[in-house]
């Protein structure tokens, strides 16, 4: 340990390849069924603020305004779990995710009041515009703002970029490249980022899922290709078969001679001891999951269709591979059971 | 009645259409903001007066009209209603500026059918607040909560730019006009190709000792009302009761009834797959008359 009273000036810490955002407790809600509580987000907060994780990321898993019927209620509300993080965080920034048609404005103002510094706006990657008065209200309110664009590998790279350049026209700082569906390879990420990062002067980011057991490859074939920022969920808690696992990409990194400023034993601590209680199965990639990557479907379906499945009697894969045939996006849940009970009315059966 | 549209765009054009064939409205302009626009070439070609000097033109001329349908933004209806309501017009507002009464044709259009101002919420609240209207006509509905998804290509740049508004007037509406103690609405824009038909998903939460067959049977009934003027207005399937424990907003609940609907556009203007739009002209088309058959002393 470094006695601060006889080194005033702590040396200088070298200099990062990337910035970590951990996703745990907005992700990982989903894998939770939204029910993150204020004791979990103390516990995780801390863990990881201790380890060094720059940008830490809370909120429901569909964003403020998420708790609903739709997606799920969450157990303790966005602001409360907010304030306690924001409480909490020696060093972290932390951020919230902001999905336009789900949440409403107010809820951006609430969680800047609070103290949250990052505003990642999400939306699906073809509908940046209808990004444009939230990610100017996020500047208004003094905060970082990050244009979220999901479901990146449903549109070719020259789609995405001028998506990008839109998200950077409305004052983004940071525009991202999101595998919400876990079905990119490293070739897709780094066509994708690569050619954003051509295209725009702001700060480009990625976000990986696990479906392929890729996303820790993916991650580093992105940063191979100028990503500025990387998200990660420790022990890989979100949705779907999980994210970039956040111990495992520092861990992969400190390897590599790769600087990410996280402590790596730290970080794995944090996995084990803190994160790894919260959802002790997370991290395997299952049937389900898989075909996630697969078919192209959005994380997050995964825990509906099952329940859906349950109530309905027909096939998981099935529910998935329908939703994805009928290209559905971010926020469409209510298909599920729309999908499940037209697979019922056509005699499907569960496997 | 003498009508008047303004704003050229694709409620506009779809709803000019509508007009032109609906008994006891007579349109008699469609004012827009560019001469150029596919939407004042198409009303030149009907044989209807247009202009492209906005509310100004149609105000100049206020004494020509009984009633204006605005067709613009919220922030346009803003600026336009005072002088609309100086110069003794009346407006059905298509936009979400909810400056008049919100109105449901088959919820509760009788109520304002004498209003100067009345307003039609959004597209999603047409679809939705008459399922909420239903339900809530059986049992108390402590919560509602919708989701509209339209295919992105039926989402001009008003509505992308207005996404808050859509939610926030459409929450409104399902507690006001639609009888919830309280509501939230989502919106998706979908860009698949070829476009999806407007869906509308509708749940309510429900309150121990709800009756199933009773809101079966008014939800099935107000599809067909509002099927009278929306002919691709239908249910998916049948309303699926789902029995969980569910924290929702106002108080736990034990059940919620998730009513799947589908809006097929009629065709008008755009086509099928933007129910979206033939919901809003369609309804705007319904209060038109209503207000003119008022007008006229028939019985309601």
């Amino acid at each position: 340990m470094t006695d601060t009273a006889v080194t005033p000036e702590a040396p200088e810490a070298p200099e990062r390849a990337f910035r970590l955002t951990d996703s745990t407790l907005r992700d990982g809600s989903h894998a939770v069924y939204h029910q993150f509580t204020a004791d979990h987000v103390r516990s995780v907060v801390g863990a990881l603020d201790r380890a060094g994780v720059p940008v830490i990321e809370v909120s429901h898993g569909d964003g403020l305004g998420g708790s609903s019927f739709n997606y799920g209620f969450s157990h303790t509300p966005d602001t409360d779990l907010v304030r306690i993080a924001v409480e909490t965080a020696q060093r972290a920034r932390i951020a919230c995710l902001f999905v336009p048609g789900i949440g409403v404005k107010d809820d951006l103002r609430q969680v800047a009041d609070i103290g949250a510094k990052v505003a990642r706006i999400a939306t699906h990657c073809t509908e940046a515009d209808i990004a444009e008065q939230h990610v100017a209200l996020a500047k208004e309110l003094g905060m970082e703002a990050v244009g979220f664009l999901m479901m990146s590998h449903m549109i070719p790279p020259a789609e995405l970029v001028e998506q990008a350049k839109r998200m950077e026209s409305y004052g983004a700082d940071c525009v991202y490249v999101v595998d919400s569906a876990g079905a990119m390879t490293m070739d897709g990420f780094k066509a994708r980022v690569g050619a954003v990062k051509a295209a725009v002067d702001v700060q480009v980011g990625v976000h990986a899922h696990n479906n392929l057991s890729l996303a820790v490859a993916n991650s580093l074939a992105a940063l191979g290709e100028g990503a500025d920022q990387i998200d990660g969920c420790t022990t890989g808690l979100g949705a779907g078969a999980g994210n970039c696992p956040t111990e495992v990409l520092v861990a992969t990194c400190d390897r590599s001679g790769i600087e990410t400023g996280v402590d790596t034993f730290t970080m794995m601590d944090a996995a084990q001891d803190v994160v790894r209680p919260i959802h002790p199965q997370m991290g395997v990639i299952d049937r389900d999951g898989l075909t996630l990557g697969y078919a192209g479907v959005y994380g997050s379906f995964l825990l509906h269709a099952r329940r859906a499945s349950e109530r309905y009697g027909v096939d998981v894969r099935d529910i998935l591979v329908e939703l994805g045939r009928r290209g559905m996006v971010g926020g469409q849940e209510d298909m599920i059971i729309d999908v499940a009970l037209q697979l019922k009315r056509e005699g499907a059966v569960a496997r | 009645m003498r009508c008047a549209i303004v704003g050229s765009g694709n409620i506009g054009t779809d709803l000019m259409v509508k007009l032109m064939r609906a008994p006891g409205l007579e349109l008699g302009a469609v004012v827009g903001i560019d001469p150029d626009s596919e939407g004042l070439r198409t009303a030149r070609e009907a044989g209807l007066e247009t202009s492209h000097e906005g509310a100004d033109w149609l105000l100049a001329h206020a004494d020509d009209f009984d009633v204006v349908f605005e067709a613009t933004s919220a922030w346009v209806m803003r600026r336009n209603a005072p002088r609309y309501e100086e110069a003794g017009l009346r407006v059905v507002d298509l936009t979400p500026a909810k400056l008049g009464p919100l109105v449901v044709p088959p919820v509760n259009g009788h109520e304002h059918r004498g209003a100067q101002n009345v307003n039609l919420i959004t597209c999603g609240g047409q679809a939705t607040v008459p399922m909420v209207a239903a339900v809530n006509a059986v049992c108390p509905v402590p919560y509602a909560e919708i989701v509209s998804s339209v295919s992105s290509r039926s989402a001009g740049p008003g509505t992308r730019q207005n996404i808050d508004e859509f939610t926030k007037t459409t929450s409104d509406a399902l507690v006001t006009v639609g009888g919830a103690a309280r509501g939230k609405a989502i919106m998706v824009l979908n860009p698949a190709d070829p476009p999806i038909l407007m869906r509308n998903t509708v749940f309510c939460a429900l309150p121990d000792g709800y009756d199933e067959a009773a809101v079966t049977a008014s939800v099935t009934e107000m599809v067909a009302r509002v099927a009278e003027y929306v002919p691709g207005y239908r249910l998916k399937n049948e309303p699926v009761f789902e029995r969980e424990h569910y924290r929702a907003p106002g108080g736990d609940v034990g059940a919620r009834v998730v009513i799947l609907l589908e809006v097929e556009g009629a065709g008008d203007w755009f086509p099928p797959y933007a129910g979206n739009l033939d919901i809003m002209t369609a309804s705007a088309v319904r209060v038109g008359t209503a207000m003119a058959e008022h007008r006229a002393g028939a019985p309601a």
